[in-house]
């Protein structure tokens, strides 16, 4: 007998993400994975203003606000051959940065945490014995008394008892894959308390360049941020004092906790270190130049894609290149006018909607048919991977130093091999190495950027090609950067000084994209094959490897499913 | 005392955005006390926890889905938002939900919380709001000043209204279709 095991929606927080498992027994013999909701950005934008682009983009993803505005204003002034200021390079660096460390603790602890770690447990662990174990993982953090934890279970316990679970509630407490002593639960519940505490000063960067949050400004040809010291209108010396102590608050939270604290749950869960790896392959587009976006050798993330786990070749990207990237929606829900099968160019992209799935709420999808609402990017016709692991990969084959020690040490100090990367842990451990990476270097750009000013230097905008007069007829450009999930790229078609074609191709497409033309599952679907629920009633399995990649499928696909089902639906039939 | 004024939604998905609209209106029409912080929230979720600690009064602008006929006006406050999130009559209450139970959680929730709502008409991908709804939205722009008078804060009816971004991107539009 068969069943299909359905998760939907997977995400606690954000988006409308559908996995469907086809079972045999208690193992996954094959998954889908759909997006119910449907992005018109592209559509939207038609016959607009380039210059505002942005804050269309910005509003595709709620979690993404600050990726999309950034890759919208890159892909103007790749069009246009526009050059940004140094300092509105090193500002920009700094605000893409600030968004992996912030939403990479935050995805660690406050959703991707809950599925390793068992919050009702803590409420049975020894305070004392909390204590030595934080002591003895992260030595230097303050908060790791015994009395530290007995408040801590003190004020989770009351939380419980009065039936407030509230973000709690929606996991599977008790599950036997649950493997964490209590004490090491209640460091961890403490710890996202701490994370949420932190959070409140480490968003604050984006307001000091971006002038607000949660949206903050951009501008074409450079940052709205003017630099002045003598100013309390623009970036002073008080708000550089700021940034410099939201760097070393990051810094710090990410070595005294994030990065202790992944080792010391991954510990308990090695064998979450043979298992859902999914494609082998992996790309980046790159990003984080020093220097500017045409000398891609001053990049911190290289570019490249690597195959079936071959990282002594690296494969050269070119986003603008017809056969490379290419979009496929043989399995989606949309029509292309010259043949559903074939893949089409960014630049030349269609989004002619045509749902011909069943009408919600509904049972199971046709997987044979179109069965999602995102489109199935390829590279060269390959499925990749793209996101933290992709990056680290990319960095520790390139030789990268930082990394290569890195990874090394987490290797050594949990004995696990290199392969034991290619899986579901390998991506989460790998998420929070890059954090440690990016926040490290964050300090680079900032000195860079105070000497720069020191030197005299304090433009932070070209207003060369500002005026739509002096662009040419037409231009086509892309802008690309590594999200925080991974390689994002929004590509434009400039005509007559308005938007003609504006196509995104989302991080969360390459992952969780359904099959393609040649059947080719994506990301998320090759991954969960061969998983072994214990309880497909409780498919907390199936979390734990969707979760590794940080779902965010308000991101990849727009409006919302109407039926408003749970958060966590589980159908077996 | 503190008040947030939260306008919640997708301006890309039609009557999705009235709530990210009725605050947009409000601050253009009216100059609020000091006390009194608006913000445009979209669809975004953590950044929204650090301007809504600790406030006294919560009050969201949001499109609601409560089983009544599209342009609905509604004001949900105290017992009835429980019952409303479990409801699930809002597109967004994902995130505030949880955004108010981790608040819950840290001791910080805002002392009270009213919504103002308005049932959405169509919920399409496009710019702008369907026109039954765009001649509501000024009625719901009303009902979030009447709120704010509850609780003691008068807006000021300013000489000539602040440029509406999001208005005046969908009067382009409006224009340009013609």
């Amino acid at each position: 007998m068969t069943e299909r095991v359905v998760v939907d929606p997977i995400t606690r927080i954000e988006g409308h993400l559908r996995i469907e498992a086809q079972m045999n027994g208690n193992t996954i013999e094959q998954a889908y994975s759909a997006g119910t909701m449907v992005r018109g950005i592209e559509i939207i934008l038609r016959g607009r203003d380039p210059r505002d682009a942005w804050a269309y983009a910005q509003r595709i993803c709620g979690v993404c606000t600050l990726v999309h505005g950034m890759a919208s204003i890159r892909s103007v002034e790749d069009a246009l051959k526009y050059t940004i200021p140094p300092n509105a390079q090193l500002i920009r660096n700094l605000m893409i940065a600030a968004q992996y460390v912030h939403d990479h603790v935050m995805h660690f602890y406050h959703l991707h945490a809950l599925d390793w770690v068992d919050v009702v447990s803590a409420l049975s662990a020894d305070p004392k014995a909390t204590s030595e174990l934080a002591q003895k993982i992260s030595p230097h953090w303050p908060n790791s008394t015994p009395g530290y934890f007995s408040d801590q279970q003190a004020k989770l316990k009351k939380f419980v008892e009065a039936g407030q679970l509230g973000i709690f509630a929606k996991a599977y407490w008790g599950h036997p894959a649950y493997k964490l002593p209590p004490e090491a639960n209640l460091m961890a519940v403490s710890h996202y308390l701490e994370a949420l505490a932190w959070q409140r000063d480490v968003v604050k960067l984006h307001a000091i360049f971006g002038g607000k949050n949660p949206h903050p400004n951009f501008l074409v040809g450079g940052v709205p941020c003017p630099i002045d010291l003598n100013s309390d209108s623009a970036l002073n010396m008080k708000r550089l004092s700021q940034v410099q102590d939201i760097i070393k608050k990051m810094q710090v939270f990410v070595d005294q906790v994030y990065v202790p604290d992944t080792l010391a749950i991954a510990s308990f869960y090695k064998d979450w270190f043979k298992q859902g790896e999914g494609l082998g392959n992996f790309m980046t587009y790159g990003d984080f130049p020093e220097k500017g976006m045409d000398d891609p050798a001053s990049f911190l993330i290289p570019s490249g894609v690597i195959l079936n786990r071959d990282l002594s070749k690296i494969h050269p990207v070119d986003l603008n290149a017809e056969d490379q990237i290419q979009e496929f929606v043989a399995h989606s829900w949309y029509d292309y006018s010259d043949d559903k099968n074939k893949g089409l160019h960014p630049y030349v992209g269609e989004t002619e909607l045509n749902y011909s799935g069943p009408k919600p709420p509904y049972k199971q999808l046709d997987v044979d048919q179109s069965y999602s609402w995102m489109k199935s990017p390829r590279w060269k016709g390959q499925a990749v991977e793209v996101g933290p692991l992709a990056r680290v990969l990319m960095l520790y084959a390139t030789g990268h130093e930082h990394t290569k020690s890195l990874v090394d040490y987490t290797l050594k100090y949990l004995d696990a091999p290199i392969e034991a990367l290619y899986s579901t842990l390998g991506r989460t451990a790998a998420r929070t190495l890059e954090t440690k990476i990016i926040a490290d270097k964050m300090q680079t750009w900032f000195d860079l950027l105070v000497a720069n000013i020191k030197a005299g230097d304090t433009k932070t905008f070209n207003d060369a090609l500002w005026e739509p007069s002096s662009w040419p007829s037409s231009a086509k450009g892309v802008g690309y950067m590594e999200a925080p999930r991974g390689a994002l790229a929004h590509w434009i078609v400039i005509k007559d000084q308005k938007i003609a074609n504006y196509q995104a191709v989302v991080p969360s497409t390459w992952n969780a994209g359904p099959r393609d033309a040649q059947n080719q599952a994506g990301a998320y679907e090759a991954s969960l094959k061969g998983h072994v629920l214990h309880d497909p009633k409780q498919p907390v399995e199936i979390l734990r490897t969707i979760h590794s990649f940080d779902p965010c499928i308000a991101c990849a696909v727009h409006v919302t499913d109407p039926d408003g089902d749970e958060l966590i639906k589980v159908q077996v039939r | 005392m503190r008040v947030l004024v939260l306008g919640l939604g997708n301006v890309l998905m039609e009557d999705e955005g009235v709530g990210v609209r009725a605050v947009e209106l409000l601050e253009s029409r009216y100059r609020l006390p000091p006390q009194v912080e608006v913000i445009d929230g979209g669809t975004t979720g953590t950044e929204l926890l650090e301007p809504m600690r600790n406030v006294d009064y919560l009050i969201v602008a949001d499109a609601v889905n409560t089983g009544a006929p599209p342009g609905t006006l509604v004001r949900l406050t105290g017992a009835e938002i429980p019952a409303f999130f479990q409801c699930k009559l809002s597109n967004h209450q994902l995130g505030l939900s949880d955004l108010l139970a981790v608040l819950t959680v840290t001791g910080e929730s805002p002392k009270a919380v009213t919504i103002i709502g308005m049932v959405p008409h169509s919920l399409n991908n496009t710019l702008g709001l369907t026109p039954a709804t765009l001649e509501r939205l000024e009625q719901m722009v009303e009902m979030l000043v009447a709120e704010l008078r509850r609780i003691g804060v008068e807006a000021e009816l300013r000489p000539a209204p602040l440029p509406c971004f999001w208005a005046e991107q969908t009067r382009s539009e409006a224009s340009a279709c013609a």
